[in-house]
């Protein structure tokens, strides 16, 4: 028994001595610290897990040129990102989010890519008491889980708005029609403030026709009746393995209305499915624009090139936005503990590659939106149009 | 027989200790909260695919859209609860809160049963493929009604559900569906599901009402998955219309093919299995489900009879036809040994 007891003992001093070793100032600041990355890399939007990817390992290559460590609070940390496949499903998703709180023990959680999802795993981050910056979660439920939510994308209402304004402002249309999805919430969104901007503005909605989810594939019927309106402008908010067919079914009619589209228009596999011809001058509202001239975008889209081959589109520009909102806020912290770092994401103030982000009350950060074009089955940029 | 009276049975102590260890286990955090909540969603899955073994695997009818009835029972235990609760001014961490939860599960199940009388009624006069596409429309058609009502959230989804329902809730309710699909199983009305499987017209020569015995047998599984979809949304606190898409009775058929269709054991196992392995395979991350299929083929391939193998728990008290054919083979076994060396025990004596 008294060996037992001398044992314990000389454990306990030798745990004691090794907390004194590195306790010099921030004795609460872990050596190492992981943040969760929920992903789609698989199920309907698995593509998005690629661009989600290479952002990851951007930041990683950036991290890696200071050891993989940042500084929190005069301490070199060591940050590790653990992706986790939320395969867009909400159940899924929220199992994910529990593994992060419980198993990796992260002081922050990226993405996911989805509303549901988000909403349904949201609760659980806001329990936990850790801060989750949401990736494309356009949803304005999303941040009204509680405090500890964020996101780094735009709002949906937000986005329909700087459609409808550029439609009437920059292509001077005064007629519209729309095409969306009403099984979606981000398509049926998108379009509510699409109309109501563009009819507020003084601009007529000629025709509104809706279709039941990605099942469909034939919109002829739809598209019909509105050639037979002949808008100027034909906005199409959908998803983009919707929009291929729909694009080329709408020109293959005779459609000669300008097409306008969300940020679901700016995945390069648009173009390679639809054709270059058919995009061609067609508008589309984006975050980001990879030609964009300031100094962040052009370092991100350097980096993203060498590592993917290819510019990148507003996925994996958010992806990126959203881990750095949370590495920003951790260098930023003065007190280490979730409360704080939900406080540091409320006070980010980033030059980041789509701009200048802040965060309102709210969790839902003030940034531009870009108008892009396509000229030759490229995004180029048209116009910024400034956050509210 | 006297075995069958006693009131205190072997398997009771074993639901218990069950219970127990894996509440202690997550008291402990030996079983952390992620652990758990994967648990506690398999026990669903395990609800829903007990309701659609009655379908698929007692009756023989090939349903498609069980997703539809799980969708049905969610929806309308959430509106139960998030206009019940606020207007009575009671919190979710009160214990009055439990029994409103019992009676919205119990709506949520009673009118997904009635949408499962409804859909019976004209459909289950067709057989085969052609029943599979018409509850295949149906789940379609519950979850395009549900977008569209901007009460419940439209496409969004549903949020703001109070978690309600908690490990004991799904444990109790779990073995509550385990026992009333034994008891269905053994009962007439289930030996006349069996007889009308295994050849509908001679059942029916035999004088059995096919018809009535689908619809019950439907009804019955349908206030079952409006029970587990009831469960579902208060486990989730959120719901949207995808979640009971197509593909989700797609799932719940991959649990019941995998664990052995028309056993109770199999439908347990199955689910169980399938709902935690997606998980417990994330160390291999892009092969995850890459594996998951590969497991998936080689039960269906190998075991035709899912992983059961069309055998029973004793308990149960079923007795499936490979036990039968066991039983015979254990007989002939000894009758060969009792002609060789009288009851073997001399035999062997040398």
């Amino acid at each position: 028994m008294k060996k037992l007891f001398g044992v314990l003992l000389s454990v306990v001093m030798m745990v004691g001595c090794v907390g004194c070793g590195t306790g010099s100032g921030a004795s609460d600041v872990p050596d190492e610290i992981t943040i969760g990355f929920a992903g789609t890399l698989s199920g309907e939007n698995a593509l998005v897990g690629e661009y989600q990817k290479n952002a990851i390992k951007v930041v990683e290559n950036e991290l890696a040129a200071n050891d993989g460590c940042i500084e929190i609070m005069g301490k070199k940390v060591k940050v590790n990102i653990a992706l986790e496949d939320t395969e867009a499903k909400p159940d899924i998703c929220a199992n994910v989010y529990r593994k992060f709180v419980d198993e990796y023990k992260a002081v922050a959680i990226v993405g996911p890519n989805e509303s549901s999802c988000a909403l349904a795993a949201g609760p659980i981050a806001q329990e936990a008491e850790v801060p989750n910056v949401t990736i494309f979660a356009t949803n304005d439920e999303v941040t009204k889980v509680g405090d500890y939510v964020f996101r780094a994308c735009y709002l949906d209402p937000f986005q329909g708005k700087v459609a409808a304004t550029f439609a009437y402002d920059d292509l001077e249309a005064k007629t519209a029609a729309v095409l969306f999805s009403n099984a979606d919430a981000y398509s049926k969104y998108l379009k509510d403030a699409f109309v109501e901007g563009f009819e507020a503005r003084g601009g007529e909605v000629v025709a509104i026709e809706e279709y039941a989810g990605a099942d469909v594939k034939d919109f002829n019927a739809q598209l019909v009746n509105i050639s037979t309106k002949d808008p100027e402008v034909l906005f199409l908010p959908n998803q983009v393995g919707e929009l291929p067919l729909q694009i080329k079914q709408a020109r293959g009619m005779g459609i000669e209305s300008t097409l306008l589209g969300g940020d679901s228009w700016d995945l390069t596999t648009l173009v390679d499915v639809a054709g270059k011809d058919m995009v061609e001058g067609a508008c589309y509202v984006a975050p980001f624009s990879s030609s964009d001239t300031s100094e962040a975008a052009r370092a991100w889209v350097k980096a993203y090139h060498e590592i993917a081959g290819e510019n990148p589109g507003s996925h994996a520009t958010l992806a990126y936005e959203a881990l750095h909102i949370v590495l920003g806020a951790l260098e930023s912290l003065e007190t280490y503990d979730g409360s704080s770092l939900k406080d540091a994401i409320y006070a980010t103030n980033m030059d980041l590659p789509s701009g200048n982000v802040t965060m309102d009350e709210q969790g839902n950060p003030k940034k531009n939106a870009v108008i892009l074009k396509y000229k030759d089955g490229i995004g180029e940029y048209v116009a910024t149009v400034e956050a509210e | 027989m006297k075995n069958n009276k006693k009131t205190i049975k072997k398997e009771y102590i074993c639901f218990i200790a069950v219970y127990l260890l894996l509440y202690l286990l997550h008291y402990v955090g030996i079983i952390s909260n992620y652990m758990f909540q994967v648990i506690m969603l398999a026990g669903v899955n395990i609800i829903m695919t007990l309701s659609l073994n009655l379908v698929n695997g007692i009756t023989g009818l090939f349903s498609l859209g069980h997703a539809g009835f799980m969708a049905i029972g969610a929806y309308i235990a959430a509106i139960v609860t998030t206009t019940v609760l606020p207007m009575l001014g009671i919190s979710a961490k009160n214990f009055a809160s439990e029994f409103i939860f019992l009676i919205a599960i119990l709506i949520g199940g009673g009118i997904a049963a009635f949408g499962g009388f409804l859909i019976a009624r004209p459909t289950l006069k067709v057989r085969g493929d052609y029943l599979a596409i018409i509850t295949l429309g149906f789940g379609e058609v519950i979850r395009s009604v549900i977008r569209l009502i901007e009460y419940v959230g439209g496409p969004r989804g549903m949020i703001g559900i109070p978690k309600l329902a908690n490990f004991t809730w799904i444990f109790v309710v779990l073995l509550l569906t385990v026992y009333v699909s034994r008891n269905f199983i053994t009962s007439t009305y289930g030996r006349a599901c069996l007889a009308i499987r295994e050849n509908e017209i001679a059942a029916e020569a035999m004088g059995t009402d096919a018809r009535h015995y689908k619809t019950i047998a439907f009804t019955l599984s349908a206030f079952m998955a409006g029970v587990a979809g009831a469960l579902f949304a208060h486990l989730l606190m959120f719901i949207s219309p995808d979640n009971f898409a197509y593909s989700k009775s797609s799932d719940l058929l991959v649990y019941l093919y995998t664990g052995g269709v028309g056993t109770i054991t199999g439908s347990v196992v199955g689910a169980f299995l399938m709902t935690i392995l997606p998980e417990f395979l994330r160390f291999m991350e892009d092969w995850r489900l890459v594996i998951y299929a590969l497991v998936l083929l080689y039960t269906i391939i190998f075991k035709p009879y899912g992983i059961a193998g069309n055998r029973e728990l004793k308990f149960l008290g079923i007795h499936t036809y490979a036990e039968k054919k066991e039983r015979n083979w254990k007989m002939r076994i000894m009758k060969l040994f009792a002609k060789k060396g009288g009851n073997g025990h001399e035999r062997f004596r040398g």
